[in-house]
């Protein structure tokens, strides 16, 4: 398809904008201005619109297919959201922040304060502060939180270290090294977890913090979690709660109960917001008592009448993390997604997640490697390393089923799987999509047996097949050239 | 179980999945949580159905002051938004897909974010940019580290004309890093160059600046940046898309790394996000870029496609070696500023700059016009600009919201000796009528 530069007709106009009703300002000094207008597209607002309309038909999405992508919990994502973020799109976040604006924003403020008491219930903490933007921004302001924690105490240059599984996602140890420390792999045992010998020997008195996902990566909950959290605060050292995983807990098991100090949650996943093809999402970051002095500002607080202000004035925050209180509209979804489903249809929620995982699981048991043959969580991570013996990887399998119409499954990831295929089927899908989920992976895995060739020269139906990725990397076209 | 919350079996087909399973009940499923682990309270309150949530959030939304007459900014403006942007960013495809990891079933989405990126370099002058960051205030911080990466030193120069939310920021991403952050206070309103000068030396790894500034001020930086280079320092500057319709872009000023924030191309204020950073760079820098990249490559016939590039520098493939740890960014709302850009096109993004100008100028001179009232004359201005008022700018600002109109952000909050300065803005969406007001009832209040 052309790009839209390439559609481009020099001087053809889309949106009529409003005509001037001031007189003209004199033209400003040669020096200030720019030599040539920048070169955007110009086309009417019909070939816009066909456009990308027609981009957006060369894109999966849960709208149009299976999408059971995991660690990304690509639930349905229910309309009558986005009615409601649409309510406050007029509201300009500098009124609030205004002397004595607070006045004027009491709706909006009070929603992100009872949302953040909600996300404090659903993972047992004690505040929340909704400014991180996304989940690796909720690590990262975690991670400065503890960072913040240690330096009152005088343990700033004491602690160095931040303990991560090897089966953690890519962004915990990339944000706790953006936040200056130096990390420390521990490797997962045979039984699907950190193994717990080897995380002792790696715990000491310069250990900053134990970042973990619970459900992990494999979607197996820990066992250990709360001797684990015993023996990190025995060092002084603060847990981290990597809430990519939540969907499998809600009302089960909370955070905080067993001994997590900094819970993030990724609203985008568990509460239904949408990825927007990657974003935008939000990263509200719940914190234990002893962190409420560190968090960002402002700070929402309630006072003794029910009024919500902004506090300003503590010394010990580690400042601001985003412009202004994180991605709201984001949030006014979320908070609606809480208030419809409920306590019940949250407990459901997980339940079901958690049933449409360990069906899939028993069903392609037979057909794939479970390198982790138990119980899992909200998702089950397969290998291909049946498949290798005839020449068929991880990747070939799932472009098969791209060609079946499916999203594939999170491929190669957790790293600790020979060619991983990780499977969230998450609680929104109906048995009858699943079973014929299923049965194309049998089939794919049949073909794989029967056929290689035909997994290997997949996909076949979309516009493009696979893709010169050396090339990309090489050349570095990131920007189409006038 | 009347609630379907999205859940879709019925108890049936439950029990015929528990038995594939070879489980009895769903709690049996739970039984790897230790018992004494598990939940002893949980507190949210009943559901509700569709129509009872959308009208108990459209009473919080009524507890918003509505219908203000804007004249702030700060970093989020209240721009036209062509209906085209709702519409085509609304399509469920786009709304509903993730991060483009599998290439040949998102090509729609992929090939958005190129044309955003070409949107991007071409707005700025730059070479390259990225599928976009969280905000204006965090690719300020990004585009800072990335000059940590790239120099090797650890010394930040900050002018303190700079958004001071992007400042904040800046300080909160370098908290725990053996950084120091330098800030040259702001001379009359614009970068005080020759307190720059006396910092610049081999340890700087970069100068941030932000054109036009908080106070308003357009500033030309081409001088300047050519001596802060001299000591291998690098440029970081943080522009306003919207002025880039007129005003002399970072490439052309010669500086190394542009970022802003995205709100004003497209995307509704909604008390503050989402909205998404940009950020663009000269190309001998990209592997060092935050964030995801998408580029242009074929497939085995040779037809033309895009991927996500230089994964090796992110996260999921580097961990704590990555570049950055951005996984979700704003990936919709770039692809809202690209409608936007696309809508508003190459002539129409002068004349709403041109737009802007015209009303802030009509704004300002009328505003001057007031007995007591003064103007910051340092530099031209866009479409913010600073006043004096001949009181404190709190209580005329608290004064004139109660009667609806927000007449601009009193700068007493972020600069000391600033109690009577008050930054206006005016941008294409407020009429004349609106600006007559504005000056009406500020006289009544300067008056009272």
């Amino acid at each position: 398809m052309q790009l839209i530069y390439e559609k481009s007709i020099p001087g053809r106009r889309g949106i009529k904008l409003p005509t001037s009703d001031v007189p003209a300002a004199s033209a400003l000094p040669q020096a200030l201005l720019r030599q040539e207008a920048a070169g955007l597209a110009e086309l009417s607002e019909l070939d816009l619109v066909r456009h990308f309309t027609n981009l957006s038909r060369r894109n999966f999405s849960v709208d149009t297919n299976f999408y059971p992508l995991g660690s990304c919990t690509m639930k349905y994502n229910a309309k009558v959201l986005e009615n409601s973020a649409a309510l406050f799109a007029p509201f300009h976040p500098m009124t609030a922040l205004l002397p004595g604006g607070e006045e004027f924003c009491q709706g909006t403020l009070g929603m992100l304060y009872d949302l953040g008491q909600m996300l404090s219930d659903i993972t047992g903490m004690d505040e929340v502060t909704t400014q991180p933007l996304a989940g690796a921004h909720g690590e990262m302001t975690g991670i400065l939180l503890i960072a913040a924690y240690h330096a009152a105490k005088g343990n700033k240059s004491k602690k160095k270290y931040v303990v991560v599984p090897d089966s953690s996602h890519g962004t915990n140890p990339a944000s706790a090294a953006i936040a200056g420390y130096e990390i420390i792999t521990v490797p997962t045992a045979p039984y699907g977890d950190m193994d717990l010998e080897l995380f002792k020997k790696a715990m000491n008195d310069e250990v900053a913090a134990v970042m973990m996902t619970c459900p992990n990566t494999l979607g197996l909950f820990n066992p250990h979690i709360k001797e684990i959290s015993d023996i990190a605060h025995s060092h002084d050292a603060l847990m981290y709660y990597d809430g990519a995983n939540l969907n499998a807990i809600m009302g089960k098991v909370k955070p905080g109960d067993v001994g997590f100090d900094v819970v993030h949650v990724n609203l985008h996943k568990t509460f239904g917001t949408p990825h927007g093809g990657g974003g935008p999402g939000a990263g509200p970051v719940g914190v234990k008592e002893v962190l409420i002095p560190f968090l960002p500002q402002p700070r929402i607080v309630m006072e003794d009448d029910g009024k919500l202000m902004l506090e300003n004035s503590n010394p010990c925050t580690i400042g601001r993390t985003a412009g202004f209180f994180g991605n709201f509209g984001v949030m006014a979804k979320a908070y609606a997604y809480i208030i419809m489903l409920g306590r019940e249809g949250l407990i459901q929620v997980s339940e079901q997640a958690v049933l449409n995982a360990n069906y899939i699981k028993e069903r392609l048991k037979p057909y794939y490697d479970l390198p982790y043959d138990m119980t899992c969580m909200h998702e089950c991570v397969f290998s291909a390393s049946r498949q290798l013996k005839h020449g068929v990887h991880a990747i070939d399998i799932a472009k098969y089923l791209i060609d079946r119409g499916y999203h594939p499954p999170t491929v190669y990831f957790p790293m600790i799987v020979k060619d991983a295929i990780m499977i969230e089927p998450t609680e929104t899908e109906s048995k009858v999509t699943m079973d014929e989920f299923i049965e194309v992976m049998i089939e794919a895995a049949k073909t794989a047996e029967d056929n290689p060739q035909a997994l290997l020269d997949a996909p076949l139906t979309m516009p493009i097949s696979r893709l010169d990725e050396t090339k990309a990397a090489r050349e570095q076209n990131v920007c189409c050239q006038w | 179980m009347n609630d379907s919350n999205y859940c879709p079996h019925t108890p049936q087909e439950i029990q015929e999945m528990l038995s594939v399973i070879g489980i009895s009940s769903m709690e049996e499923l739970f039984a790897p949580i230790p018992s004494e682990l598990r939940a002893k309270t949980f507190n949210i309150p009943p559901g509700l159905s569709e129509f009872e949530t959308y009208d108990k959030m459209k009473t919080i939304a009524g507890e918003n002051s509505s219908d203000m007459v804007n004249f702030i900014g700060g970093g989020f403006y209240d721009h036209v938004i062509p209906a085209v942007v709702d519409h085509l960013s609304g399509r469920a495809e786009f709304y509903t897909a993730y991060t483009p990891y599998q290439p040949e079933c998102s090509q729609g989405t992929l090939q958005a974010l190129f044309e955003y990126q070409t949107s991007i370099c071409r707005l700025t002058g730059l070479d390259v940019a990225n599928a976009s960051l969280y905000d204006g205030a965090t690719a300020c911080a990004e585009a800072a580290m990335m000059a940590l990466r790239i120099t090797g030193r650890n010394r930040i120069i900050v002018d303190g004309c700079v958004n001071p939310f992007s400042r904040q920021v800046l300080k909160t991403y370098l908290y725990n890093l053996d950084v120091e952050i330098i800030e040259v206070p702001p001379l009359d309103g614009v970068l005080h160059q020759e307190a720059l000068k006396l910092l610049l030396n081999d340890e700087v790894a970069a100068v941030v600046v932000q054109n036009p500034n908080f106070f308003g001020s357009i500033e030309d930086f081409s001088s300047i940046v050519g001596q802060i280079q001299s000591v291998g320092a690098l440029v970081v500057a943080s522009v306003y898309p919207i002025s880039l319709g007129l005003l002399k872009t970072p490439g052309e000023m010669g500086i190394d790394i542009a970022v802003g924030d995205g709100q004003c191309l497209g995307n509704p204020l909604s008390f503050g996000g989402p909205s998404f950073g940009f950020i663009a760079a000269k190309k001998a820098s990209i592997r060092n870029m935050p964030g995801r990249i998408i580029g242009e490559t074929v497939d085995k016939k040779g037809r033309r496609g895009y991927v996500l590039t230089l994964q090796a520098r992110e996260q999921h493939i580097k961990r704590h070696k990555a570049t950055s740890n951005i996984c979700s960014n704003q990936g919709l709302c770039a692809l809202r500023g690209l409608i936007f850009l696309s809508s508003v096109g190459k002539e129409g993004l002068v004349e709403m700059a041109r737009l802007n100008r015209d009303k802030a100028e009509y704004a300002k001179a009328r505003l001057a016009g007031i007995a007591g009232v003064s103007v910051l004359q340092t530099a031209p201005t866009f479409n913010e600009f600073t006043l004096f008022l001949p009181k404190p700018a709190e209580a005329v600002v608290g004064a004139l919201m109660k009667k609806g109109i927000v007449a601009g952000v009193p700068l007493s909050s972020y600069f000391a000796d600033s109690e009577n300065a008050l930054v206006v803005t005016v941008t294409e969406k407020r009429t004349k009528k609106e600006i007559d007001l504005l000056v009406k009832e500020l006289e009544v209040a300067l008056c009272s």
